[in-house]
């Protein structure tokens, strides 16, 4: 491949600037803070902070309440991820068979994703009203007395199933595009090679929609751990109580309905250092084992 | 290795398009058979019908004795070769020889055997561990030959497979591809729009305009006795020269033109008249005058381009006859000329 070179180092510098001032900006001049206000324990009336070093963090590994959030966030994360993938993926490839109406197919399972996250978790609200919820009744028939923003379980489950529905246009549409990019040959050519049309799935078309899914999954993962927070808000009904929630959210209520920046620094940045070491994960070991054509 | 043959088949796609209109032929077991025509005449169609990759509108289709119209493409026993290769880029090219053995459950130990041997009849053998993108276009065509050959089946079916190769490539994967169905002996049907392949590998040439078989027969018979106007003119590069005449009493007279010349068989009124460009002479005595407007160099031969009575004619001489370019005379060839119906473009 032929490199391009720059006479001088101006105009590289200049024409990269607007870019690097938006990470600086809204990446790392906030994560320095919250680095540093890690380890100072903030006045709640705002009239100074003391030095406290490592106490935020190590608190927070004492803390029970802290580790049940951690864990719900992990079990939330797979849940939100695996099904809003998988239901996804099998709603595009029952679509990429449509040859008719194709368009409007599409159309209609994309609206979803125009809808704003808080929206979303209002939607929630109504789908699994107490009393007028259609939701509710469903579970009621199956004899699960479900009560929202009371009961934990039925909390996390609307949460999850609001978070999933969210979530499955985006990744529909990148499936579907994803098999549509498949050359339509080699299709007809695994059906010469292969009578089974569950076996060509796995063999054939799912190798060749991996680089698709692996990005996926990476976007799926972020939404689960962060773009959440608006439909978990919702259904909470901004009273925290005995419902679970994820690590973002309770960085969110620590720092500004506790006050207590300090901690919330700390969590934050724990976030942070773990979205790095899944990032990393996921490229050395996920992307290894996947052909880019 | 099998008979194939077709009856009556029609290919009505649904928003009601006739790509294939009704057709029968019987390929004979171990025959090379070409279709070829321009683009759109539905050869692709009719291969991917016998493939099974697309419906049969209406007729039977038969593979060897069995009727299979209704039959997986994976159970007919045939092997496609694609014009992109159509290989599994995620998987090497000893995997993509074998994925189709694999899926019939045939022993691991058999599979790797089948691969080696085919690999070796192809000069594969040192690339079987690397992935289609690190081959070039010759070897990946070569894969997608030996992913056809391993499975021995009934029948080839090849569509335009030497398209993407450039034109040296071209040549000698067109004798490759023939030299292999020769030891074989596997029945083939081969689909192209180039007359030269459909020329050098037939056994037997069908060829098809607008979703219809125009004639089937052996190049020999195909180029010498076209049935049409529509073959006379696809077959052979230069073409056949195809000019408006009369015929009255035995004699042929072009139009605008006053010589006569002496017409096979007893048809009169107006006709095509069909000459190769080699079947016509120069000479000195000839009886029809020649406009040479344009010299073309071939090396063995020399094309002419011009014009008999302003209807468009083109001859080809040997590389030893000087000529130049303004009025000559020709002769042509009396048992080379081919009478067409004005109208319908059959052959009288």
């Amino acid at each position: 491949m032929k490199r391009a070179g720059f006479d001088n180092i101006w105009l590289p510098v200049a024409l990269l600037l607007p870019q690097l001032m938006i990470i600086g900006i809204f990446f790392y001049w906030p994560a320095g803070w919250a680095l540093q206000s890690s380890f100072f324990l903030q006045d709640p009336f705002g009239f100074g902070s003391t030095f406290v070093g490592a106490d935020n963090y190590t608190s927070l590994m004492g803390n029970d309440q802290y580790k049940r959030i951690a864990w719900f966030t992990v079990v939330f994360s797979i849940l939100v991820t695996f099904f809003s993938l998988a239901i996804a993926l099998l709603l595009a490839v029952k679509a990429d068979k449509v040859l008719r109406g194709a368009k409007t197919y599409r159309t209609l399972l994309m609206w979803v994703y125009a809808i704003a996250p808080p929206v979303a978790g209002f939607l929630g609200i109504l789908f699994f009203d107490q009393s007028t919820g259609p939701m509710t009744k469903f579970f009621q028939m199956f004899g699960w007395d479900f009560k929202l923003g009371v009961d934990y379980n039925a909390t996390a489950t609307a949460m999850i199933i609001v978070s999933v529905w969210k979530q499955i246009p985006v990744n529909f549409i990148f499936f579907l595009s994803g098999l549509q990019s498949i050359p339509r040959s080699v299709r007809e050519a695994a059906m010469i090679d292969n009578r089974s049309a569950t076996g060509r799935f796995w063999q054939v078309t799912f190798p060749l929609l991996a680089p698709t899914a692996f990005f996926l999954l990476i976007i799926n993962i972020t939404y689960a751990l962060f773009d959440t927070f608006g439909i978990i808000d919702a259904l909470m009904k901004g009273e925290p109580g005995n419902n679970p929630m994820t690590l973002v959210y309770k960085v969110y209520l620590d720092g500004f309905r506790g006050n207590d920046l300090g901690g919330s620094s700390a969590q934050s940045v724990i976030l942070m250092v773990l979205v790095l070491i899944l990032t990393v994960f996921q490229f050395r070991l996920v992307e290894r084992r996947i052909h880019y054509t | 290795m099998a008979q194939v043959s077709l009856e009556g088949i029609r290919k009505v796609y649904p928003n009601g398009f006739k790509a294939v209109k009704s057709t029968s032929f019987t390929i004979q077991d171990g025959e090379f058979v070409v279709l070829v025509g321009p683009s759109g005449c539905g050869k692709s169609t009719l291969l991917r019908m016998i493939a099974g990759l697309e419906d049969i509108t209406e007729g039977t289709l038969k593979i060897g004795d069995r009727v299979v119209n209704n039959v997986d493409p994976a159970d007919r026993d045939i092997a496609m070769v694609f014009q992109n290769y159509a290989l599994y880029p995620h998987m090497t090219v000893r995997k993509n020889i074998g994925y189709g053995l694999k899926n019939r459950g045939t022993p691991a130990s058999e599979i790797a055997a089948k691969v080696e041997d085919a690999a070796k009849m192809l000069n594969l053998t040192e690339y079987l561990d690397r992935k289609p993108a690190q081959l070039s276009g010759g070897q990946r065509q070569r894969v997608a030959m030996g992913r056809a050959v391993v499975r021995d089946p009934a029948l080839f079916l090849f569509d335009e497979p030497l398209s993407n190769l450039d034109a040296k490539l071209r040549n000698q994967m067109r004798i490759e591809i023939k030299a292999l169905q020769r030891r074989l002996g596997t029945t083939a049907v081969y689909v192209t729009h180039d007359q030269v392949e459909a020329m050098t590998m037939a056994d037997r040439i069908i060829v098809l305009n607008a979703g219809q078989i125009e004639q089937i027969g052996t190049p020999t018979e195909i180029y010498h006795n076209p049935a049409s106007t529509f073959v006379a003119s696809f077959m052979g590069a230069p073409p056949m020269n195809l000019i408006e005449a009369e015929v009255a009493d035995q004699q042929v007279r072009i139009n605008g033109y006053d010589g006569l010349m002496p017409a096979p068989g007893s048809y009169a009124g107006p006709v095509t008249m069909g000459i190769r460009p080699e079947d016509v002479e120069l000479d000195e005595q000839g009886s029809v005058t020649f406009r040479v407007d344009i010299l073309e160099e071939l090396g063995a031969h020399r094309l002419l381009h011009g014009a008999i009575a302003d209807q468009p004619f083109t001859v080809m001489v040997n590389k030893d006859h000087d000529v130049q370019t303004g009025e000559t005379r020709v002769t042509l060839k009396p048992d080379a000329l081919r009478l067409f119906d004005a109208e319908t473009g059959k052959v009288l």
